[in-house]
């Protein structure tokens, strides 16, 4: 596999942001009650991290290391206020369930991370790449969650209907849907066992 | 027993099964480990007769609430018992069977001895819900319990929270309709003649929080004749299981003794604050305030380990319940919650219980030099 790929591919196992590096939870948290919000919130931040790496890795060579952190700061804001604006112009109902959620990728820790850590010493291909593949990895997790949270809370996927309404205690059935899973709490937890289910299958991300 | 033991030890054909076969021995048969060194009083009461005690002392209020189950859709004396208790059997089945099912697995994945805690776990979640839960909620609830309550933190002895009051706090966040509310503190069952058509009532403490009055008398609440959860509702009968863990020295009397203080603390503070206009000894009597601070409050793993924290925790679990109770109307029942939330704070507590003594011993060095 050429390095190329394995920027791109390595963030949606062995190095995923939010299961592996623990970035980006609070988001993962908020925006996953649904699983429509979630997709877009995990387009919106693959987009701003992958161009916020190729924006500063062009830039890398020009700006100073003490000023890094503002010029980083516009760069990541201009994109965050450009995705904002068309969320608002083509998904108005979503990016009105997504509040604040989407100005906070402004503050969310895998784009300042990968910006940092990786575009500021790489090629503007391989950040853009890497940025991509960070985007998508926590995407993955996003869709997870919010998968198990809107089937199990709500019963429904996408906003269509899984589990008949007949089914329901209120209409004579049995079942009745987990409100737990409407809170962040759950969420975590669904996270965590994400991350269990991970490592028992990678031997070498365990800690001794 | 001892013949076919060879096949379950390590190598046996059935070597994989240790645990399991190591849980079903020592459960039948009182230990025959020995002390081989030195003088060391050694009695037979390992950990599962020390269980077994708190099964015992559960007892009263079990049988209590069977009777009352049957009391409750009418029916009278031994008829109104059998039908509480075969109402009641399945939910305490299920409860052993999920949680059981789940301690043996991880206990035989990991190569440990089967722990006896589930065995008093698994009676108190039956008592602790309310008698028309769905099996399959108890049985989830048993499930979401013992795996992150218990297994992730390392199994019996390292659990954080209470898995009985962690299964009931689920239950009722996710449950919330099936937890609360006027219909299901009685069963729905119709057999032996009971008529569980349209009774209906809330329990002293949804009274209390959307009215702001109580309909029962302190007799009844005593005597646990209210709508509530299985097993909390009588008094007369918690404390007859308190006084069997007190006697036999299995429960901190210091636990129970400072919650039901600070809950009379904090209610007579509210009295005379004017808050509610109810006397602080109610708030003993209603909901699961004793059935609390006897059985769950002084549970040894997760209550606080030194005496002085003991004392703390339980002021404040008693103190954190009447004030959720009081001033927070969407929590009726605040003993689950004050208990689950000083869990997590009694490790604290140790802390610095164990640091202030450190200190004021070597204060004390300081002062003989």
């Amino acid at each position: 596999m050429s390095n190329n790929m394995k920027y791109l591919t390595g963030p949606f196992s062995a190095n995923n942001p939010v299961i592996v590096q623990i970035l980006g939870i609070c988001s993962a948290l908020a925006v996953t009650v649904q699983l429509k919000p979630a997709i877009v919130m995990a387009l919106s931040v693959t987009v701003v991290t992958a161009f916020s790496n190729l924006v500063m890795s062009l830039l890398r060579n020009g700006v100073p290391a003490r000023i890094r952190i503002i010029v980083q700061l516009v760069v990541i804001a201009a994109l965050v206020i450009l995705v904002d604006q068309v969320l608002k112009a083509y998904v108005y109902e979503i990016s009105k369930q997504l509040s604040v959620y989407v100005g906070l990728i402004i503050t969310n820790c895998i784009v300042m991370g990968r910006v940092e850590a990786f575009a500021l010493g790489n090629k503007p291909w391989a950040s853009f790449l890497d940025g991509i593949g960070n985007g998508l990895g926590y995407g993955m997790i996003l869709v997870i969650v919010a998968f198990f949270r809107e089937l199990l809370g709500s019963g429904s996927l996408l906003g269509f209907r899984i589990i008949p309404e007949s089914w329901y205690m209120t209409e004579g059935g049995f079942y009745s849907n987990c409100g737990l899973m409407l809170f962040p709490p759950m969420a975590l937890i669904i996270v965590g066992c994400i991350i269990w289910v991970h490592r028992s299958r990678n031997k070498d991300l365990q800690e001794k | 027993m001892d013949k076919i033991k060879p096949t379950f030890s390590k190598g046996g054909k059935l070597g994989f099964l240790e645990s399991t076969f190591d849980a079903f021995e020592t459960f039948l048969f009182v230990p025959n480990t020995t002390t081989v060194k030195g003088t060391h009083i050694r009695d037979c009461n390992d950990m599962k007769r020390t269980m077994i005690v708190v099964v015992l002392a559960l007892m009263p209020a079990f049988l209590f609430g069977c009777w009352w189950t049957g009391a409750q859709v009418g029916l009278e004396g031994l008829c109104a018992f059998f039908y509480g208790l075969v109402r009641v059997l399945p939910m305490v089945c299920v409860s052993y069977i999920v949680g059981l099912g789940i301690e043996f697995y991880f206990a035989q994945v990991r190569g440990h001895e089967v722990n006896e805690g589930f065995l008093v776990t698994g009676l108190l979640i039956p008592l602790i819900f309310p008698i028309s839960t769905p099996l399959w909620m108890v049985a989830l609830s048993t499930a979401f319990a013992v795996i992150f309550g218990k297994e992730v933190f390392g199994g019996t002895g390292m659990n954080v929270f209470n898995p009985a009051l962690l299964a009931r706090a689920f239950a009722f966040f996710a449950y919330t309709p099936s937890m609360s509310g006027e219909t299901v503190w009685y069963s729905n069952w119709t057999m032996m003649g009971a008529q569980v058509d349209g009774i209906t009532g809330a329990t002293a403490l949804e009274q209390l929080g959307s009215t702001g009055t109580m309909t029962f008398s302190p007799l009844d609440a005593f005597l646990g004749m209210i709508p509530g959860s299985f097993g909390e509702t009588s008094t007369l009968a918690i404390l007859i299981g308190g006084a069997i863990l007190l006697l036999t020295g299995i429960a901190s009397w210091r636990t129970m003794l400072s919650v039901f203080v600070g809950g009379l603390a904090m209610g007579y503070l509210f009295q005379a604050l004017g808050v509610t206009e109810y006397p602080a000894w109610w708030h003993l009597i209603v909901g699961g305030f004793a059935f609390g601070a006897v059985f769950m409050a002084t549970d040894p793993v997760t209550s606080a380990q030194t005496n002085k924290g003991k004392y703390i925790v339980g002021l404040m679990t008693g103190a954190l319940a009447v004030l959720i109770r009081v001033v927070n109307p969407a929590y009726p029942e605040g003993m689950m919650l004050s208990i689950i939330f000083m869990n997590a704070l009694a490790p604290l507590v140790d802390y610095f219980v164990v640091e202030a003594n450190i200190s004021r011993r070597k204060k004390r060095v300081k002062l003989a030099k």
